[in-house]
Formats: C-alpha cells, sequence, structure tokens
C-alpha cells in the first residue's frame, strides 16, 4: 500500500529525514517510535504533503502512485488521514458542518453525489459513540477552545467518519489518561480492516499494549535505526533509546523492514 | 514544493455586464443648472428645490475629506453626470410599464421584479442609475399602512413625511459627500411604517449602476413610528468598467418610541480588476436616530466590492434606553480599500451600543476599522462593547484599527476588545488533509470567523453573503 524509499526532506537548509524506508502492506499496523525531535512528526507531515517541508530525494509511493506528486487535499481524498500530534483549532466552524464538508469533499472526489444530511446524522452518531464522544461536541467549533484530550478525541471521530485507508497517527497518545487511551485505541482497533493500514507514531511503549503493531520501527536523527516485532517496543520499554541512538553508525541510510 | 499564501488573479465579477438601454442622461458638469435641472425633472415641490440649492452652495465651500486611510487620485467632479435614466420608465408607472430589458437585468442579477417569481416574504425596490424602476409588493404593504416606494414617489405622494424627515438625520451641512448628495440626490427609498405596525416581510432596496460616467446618489429615508419594526435589506452591482464611477448615498433611519429598525447591507459594486483599474468609489453616509424611548437600530454590513470603501454607518442613541447595534464584515482583496466602522454617539441614559467589526484583508488589500464611542455627560449608565478582528491572508495586505473613545459620564462602561489573526498555512493545510481545497479551506475559516455577524442577516441573504465572501477571496491563495 505505502512503499518509502530512502526519503530525504528537511525545512530550509536543514535536512530532517536522512533516508528512511518503509513499506506498509494492507492489513498491517506500524508502530513508530523514538526520542523527541527524531523526525516522526516530520516523517507524518511529509505523507500528507504539508508545504513547509521539502523533500530532496527518494520516493513514496502509495497504491502505485507517486504520493509526493500529490497535492495534500488529494491524498485525503484518497485515503490518506493525519491525526495530528497539534490539532489546529478553526473558530465559528462546527464540529458538525466540517466533518460533513469533509467527508463531502471526499465523496466528489470520487464522483459520488452528497450523502443526505439525515444518513450522515446516523453515521456520525453511530461513531460518535465509538470514541465515546457527546453529540454536543458537534455543536462546538472545531478544536476551539477543546482540552488537549478532547482534541485528541476529536482527531479519532474524525477518523472514524471518514473511514481512511491509510491512517497515520501521530502522538494521538500523548496526553491522554488511561481511559481516553483506551477509548482511542478501541475506535482505532474498531476500524482496523482487512484493506486497510495504520501507522501509529508513539513516544511511548503504553498505547501498543491497546493497539498491538505488527512491525515497530525506531526513529533516530532522522533515520530508522531498528525494526522489528511487537517486542521491540518492550523492550525498547525496559532499555530506553539510547542504546539504539548510540549504537546507530552515523550515514547508514535506514534499516531494513 | 514550498507553496506560501499568495495573490492570484481574482475571479471573474459576476455581475459586471452592461444593459443596453436608451438613457436620459444629464451633460456632465455640476452647476446650479444642474441641481434646477434634476429638481425640474423630478418635478419637485419649491421646498426641496431650495434645500437643494442650500446643499449645493454649502458644498462650495466645503473640502473633500482626506483623514481616512485611502488613497485615490482627485476626483474631477466637472466630469460626472448627475443624471442617468432609463429612457422608457414612466415616473410612477406600474411595474406593467417597465421596459422588458430592465426586468432581463434584474433577473440576470437574481431579482424578480415580476408578479410570478419574486422572492416570497421580500418587497424590492429596484433603482437603476438613477430612478426607481419599481418597487414590488406595494398593495400588500398598503393595507398596513406601510409606505414603500421610490424616493421621488414619496415627494410627490407624501411630501409632509418627506419635508419632515429629510435631513433630520443627516443634514445637508454634515459633510461634503452628503452635502453633494443634498444637492443632486437623483432617487432612492422611502419607507414610512406607521405606529404599531411590524413590517411582515423583509423590505429591499436593490441598486444597479449601468451607465458610464455616472454619478450615483441615492438616499434613502426610513421611519419607523411608535412601535413599529422593519427589517431593511440593501444590494448593489455594477458593471465592469475601467474608469472610476462615484457613489455617494445617504441614508437616514428614525426610529421613534419602541420601535426598531433592522438595515443590511451586501455590498458588491465592481471592484476593479486585480491591478486595481476601474471600480466604485463608495463614499457613503449612513446613519439612525434611535430617537425614542427604548428604540432601536441595528447595522448589519457585508461589505466585499468597491474600489473604495468610506463609511460609517452610525447611531445616535437619543432616546433613553435606546440601543444600537454595528456589525460588520468587510473584505479586501487585490487592491480595494476600505475604511469603514462606526459611530455611537450615546445621548440618553441607560443607552446601550454593540459594534462588531471583522476586517479581512487579502491581496494588496488594506483595510481599516474607524470606529467613534462619545458618551455624554447625561447619558447615565450607557454602556459600550466593542470588538474589534482583523484577519490577514497573506503578507501584502494590511489592516488598521483607529478606536476613538469619549466618554464624558462617570457611570458608563465601555469596552474594546482587538484582535488580529493571520489564516496560517496551518490552518489550511488542517483543511486540506481533510480533503478541503485551499478555497474551500479559505471560505470555511472565514466564514467561522464572520459567524457572529453573518448570524445578524435575515436568513435568505446569509447564505448568499457567504458565497459572495468565498467568490471575493477565491484566488487570494496559492
Ligand atoms: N516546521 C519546523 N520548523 C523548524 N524546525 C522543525 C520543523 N519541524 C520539525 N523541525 C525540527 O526537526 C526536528 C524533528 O522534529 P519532529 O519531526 O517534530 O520530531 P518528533 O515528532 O520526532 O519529536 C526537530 O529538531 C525540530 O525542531
Ligand atoms: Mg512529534
Amino acid at each position: 500500500m505505502l512503499e518509502i524509499i530512502d526519503l530525504h526532506a528537511g525545512i530550509a537548509d536543514r535536512e530532517i529525514l536522512k533516508g528512511i524506508s518503509l513499506t506498509v502492506r494492507a492489513g498491517e499496523v506500524h508502530a513508530i517510535m523514538g526520542p523527541n525531535g527524531s523526525g516522526k512528526s516530520t516523517l507524518a507531515q511529509v505523507l500528507a504533503g504539508h508545504p513547509a517541508y521539502e523533500v530532496t530525494g527518494g520516493s513514496a509511493t502509495y497504491d502505485g502512485e507517486d504520493l509526493l506528486a500529490l497535492p495534500p487535499e488529494e491524498r485525503a481524498q484518497k485515503g490518506i488521514f493525519l491525526a495530528f500530534q497539534y490539532p489546529v483549532e478553526i473558530p465559528g466552524v462546527t464540529n458538525a458542518y466540517f466533518l460533513r464538508a469533509a467527508y463531502n469533499e471526499i465523496r466528489k472526489s470520487k464522483g459520488l453525489d452528497e450523502i443526505d444530511p439525515m444518513d450522515f446524522a446516523d453515521l456520525v452518531e453511530e461513531r460518535l459513540r465509538l470514541v465515546d464522544m457527546d453529540r454536543e461536541m458537534l455543536q462546538r467549533a472545531v478544536n476551539a477552545g477543546f482540552s488537549g484530550g478532547e482534541k485528541k478525541r476529536n482527531e479519532i471521530l474524525q477518523m472514524a467518519v471518514l473511514g481512511p485507508r491509510l491512517a497515520i497517527l501521530d502522538e494521538t497518545d500523548s496526553g491522554l489518561d488511561i481511559d481516553a487511551l483506551r477509548v482511542v485505541a478501541h475506535g482505532v482497533n474498531s476500524l482496523r480492516r482487512p484493506d486497510n493500514a495504520t501507522i501509529v507514531v508513539t513516544h511511548y511503549q503504553r498505547l501498543l499494549n491497546y493497539i498491538v503493531p505488527d512491525r515497530v520501527h525506531v526513529l533516530a536523527g532522522g533515520r530508522i535505526v531498528k525494526s522489528g516485532g511487537k517486542d521491540l517496543a518492550l523492550e525498547l520499554e525496559a532499555r530506553g533509546y539510547d542504546w539504539l541512538v548510540e549504537a546507530a553508525p552515523a550515514g547508514v541510510a535506514g534499516a531494513a523492514v | 514544493m514550498s507553496t506560501a499564501i499568495e495573490t492570484l488573479v481574482n475571479r471573474d465579477y459576476q455581475y459586471g455586464f452592461v444593459t443596453d438601454v436608451e438613457a436620459d442622461t444629464l451633460p456632465r458638469g455640476l452647476n446650479e443648472e444642474t441641481v434646477r435641472a434634476i429638481s425640474a425633472k423630478k418635478r419637485e415641490p419649491a421646498f426641496l428645490l431650495e434645500w437643494r440649492l442650500k446643499a449645493y452652495r454649502r458644498w462650495l465651500t466645503m473640502k473633500e475629506p482626506h483623514w481616512s486611510n485611502v488613497t485615490y487620485p482627485p476626483i474631477d467632479y466637472q466630469s460626472i453626470s448627475y443624471y442617468s435614466a432609463p429612457k422608457s420608465t414612466k415616473p410612477l408607472g406600474s411595474l406593467d410599464d417597465v421596459d422588458p430589458e430592465l426586468l432581463r437585468t434584474y433577473e440576470k442579477l437574481g431579482i424578480s421584479l415580476t408578479e410570478q417569481k419574486r422572492i416570497s416574504g421580500v418587497a424590492v425596490d429596484a433603482i437603476f442609475d438613477s430612478v426607481s424602476v419599481g418597487t414590488t409588493m406595494k398593495a400588500e404593504l398598503g393595507e398596513l399602512g406601510i409606505i414603500f416606494c421610490s424616493f421621488g414617489e414619496a415627494v410627490q405622494e407624501h411630501p409632509e413625511l418627506v419635508r419632515k424627515y429629510l435631513g433630520s438625520v443627516v443634514p445637508y451641512s454634515d459633510n461634503f459627500f452628503a452635502a453633494l448628495n443634498a444637492a443632486v440626490f437623483s432617487d432612492g427609498s422611502f419607507c414610512y411604517i406607521p405606529k404599531g405596525v411590524k413590517c411582515p416581510m423583509e423590505l429591499s432596496t436593490y441598486f444597479r449602476i449601468n451607465s458610464a460616467d455616472t454619478g450615483q446618489f441615492e438616499r434613502t429615508l426610513i421611519i419607523a413610528d411608535e412601535g413599529a419594526s422593519v427589517s431593511y435589506l440593501e444590494g448593489c452591482t455594477a458593471p465592469r468598467r475601467d474608469t472610476n464611477q462615484l457613489h455617494a448615498a445617504v441614508v437616514e433611519l428614525v426610529a421613534l418610541d419602541h420601535a426598531s429598525i433592522k438595515y443590511s447591507t451586501v455590498q458588491n459594486w465592481y471592484a476593479g480588476d486585480a491591478n486595481g483599474k476601474g471600480g466604485i468609489y463608495n463614499f457613503v453616509t449612513k446613519r439612525g436616530k434611535a430617537a425614542g424611548v427604548r428604540s432601536k437600530i441595528s447595522w448589519t454590513q457585508v461589505e466585499t466590492g468597491s474600489a473604495i470603501t468610506w463609511k460609517y454607518p452610525s447611531v445616535i442613541l437619543q432616546g433613553d434606553y435606546s440601543t444600537g447595534e454595528f456589525y460588520s464584515v468587510a473584505v479586501v482583496n487585490n487592491h480595494q480599500q476600505a475604511d469603514t466602522g462606526t459611530k455611537m454617539i450615546h445621548i440618553g441614559r441607560d443607552t446601550k451600543s454593540t459594534i462588531i467589526s471583522k476586517g479581512i484583508s487579502a491581496g494588496h488589500g488594506n483595510n481599516s476599522y474607524r470606529g467613534q464611542v462619545k458618551v455624554l455627560r447625561k447619558a447615565e449608565g450607557a454602556r459600550n462593547y466593542t470588538q474589534c478582528d482583523s484577519m490577514l491572508i497573506g503578507n501584502q495586505c494590511g489592516a488598521h484599527t483607529f478606536p476613538y473613545i469619549e466618554v464624558d459620564n462617570n457611570s458608563s462602561v465601555v469596552e474594546h476588545e482587538a484582535s488580529t489573526s493571520k489564516i496560517g498555512e496551518d490552518q489550511i493545510f488542517y483543511c486540506k488533509q481533510r480533503g478541503l481545497s485551499a478555497e474551500h479551506a479559505i471560505s470555511l475559516i472565514v466564514s467561522g470567523f464572520c459567524k457572529e455577524v453573518f448570524q445578524n442577516l435575515p436568513m435568505e441573504f446569509a447564505l448568499e453573503a457567504q458565497q459572495l465572501l468565498g467568490i471575493t477571496l477565491e484566488g487570494s491563495v496559492g
């Protein structure tokens, strides 16, 4: 589904991603872990097409198509969803309106008509239950004045409504208490399908108790320094990152998947 | 790959067409004869001609104001024609007599003047260049004693009302453009709501400038008698032309005891092209007098057009416990300039005013809010709340705020809040990541920003205003 080969990207003159290679197949869950500042969010943003980052080398192919050539809205319309580490506030625009606008835009890109508002209300109602959110959240402005936890949950609600093929969750777990974490994980797990995939970016192993990954990758200094199965996360929990960061030989481009 | 926010060319102005009708146009130039000629064409009573002449003589002694934060080349008042009317329009004619070409023009603008296709619940006075071409729903309104007609017709049919209220809120000596208007105004709308009557439908005036080199100087007078209420909407468009055209209107509102007037404007005059060539100079004086006890005047404006906007819809809060409101969205794109705001003059006790101003600047646009809150000595317990927000789209536009606060009464409370925000790449990117286009994202973010103003517009027009905003800002993001 997604194949990243030797991806280099950065801002201005500074290279942040220094050769990332990663393959994600349909049905898989990949976890990306690593210390602060290692480039996890940058990778997520580059995949989503944030204009602040410049890709200076390598490639990313999504369903056989050159992902990096697509504008961000087309990537979204083709099923890529990014749950932001820092969700953006849009004052005055209700969640309900925003969700429907996004949902219809995606339908439109597939040549479908706008959804009937009643049908949409039913869909949202059901998805609200999935993330254990109150209906009145729909009438609040998008993320405006939300607590950190509410923002994260709101991202998962959007994901649940839009039903992406490839979801990238950027530290959706940070700042959540254990109950909220369970809710978020339950949401993600119930949306798992054989034909979609999830990349979970996280700083802590904790979330991976609830969302069990097929592969775990450690990102440090803009490179993937180690990849393994779900047990790698436990090892990281026990030993920290230092042993990997120090062991990573300078100049080696991304480890094998 | 980094797409900074930058200006692209604006989308075509949808209303830029010209209607081909034979017109009765006065030669260019302005002198006493011009004033007399206009008055004669309209068969006006002597008092009105006298008033016009006094205004004209006063105007000669006045200087064009240049304190606003806008720049434009000098206006040659002798190169303008001060009167233009489609030839086929008979004064006081019924809608059946209106030239089909004019009816088609209004159809194209989305306004149907013919019986069958009218917007339900809205009465329209259609003004084409200098004259009213027709007013709908007159019979229905007449049954309630409501007078809604062109200004010219009011002068003929209700001279006593015109005489009593004309200039009572905006005297001819008020300012340069108001004096000019008083001297040469050609038509406009007139509305009188009798005691205790709540007007059951929206009243609306649609202004259309068609002729080239013609100034438009219309005058609107609305009176809500004791306990009466009315909601009024004004819309306007003009053809696309390379030269600037002057629009200097005056609107006067009078609300007596317990009366309320809600006046909404969706201003969409031609703004000039992307390089700032052409467009309307919109120099307008709008003022309401909340004259009576517990009277209320509320202005809502959505200003998207015009090359230059100079406009301060104001309220004189004379009656005790009276209320004044001003809700404004002003958008500038390309090379548009706007200097707009309001004045709230608190005279009566326990008077209350609210000002919500939302300025949006894109392209090379320059947007200024200028607002005065004045509390006179006797205005015990007066209160004002002002909120003034600016939004910038891109790096080459400007937003400025000029609040003037003058308080001569200790028991009054005046609050002012201001903010400036920039539509950031992050906000747009967030929307795009959910599948929205840049245009859709901007229009969504901007509508959210303007929500408090839009929700004060009559329902039918809130949507129109929102779409208009989207069109005005189209292409403002790269
Ligand atoms: N938009 C940006 N502007 C400046 N520096 C940035 C930007 N995005 C990321 N960086 C820098 O790149 C590095 C990686 O950041 P990030 O991808 O956010 O790491 P992580 O998500 O792993 O904590 C950090 O040093 C950070 O300061
Ligand atoms: Mg991060």
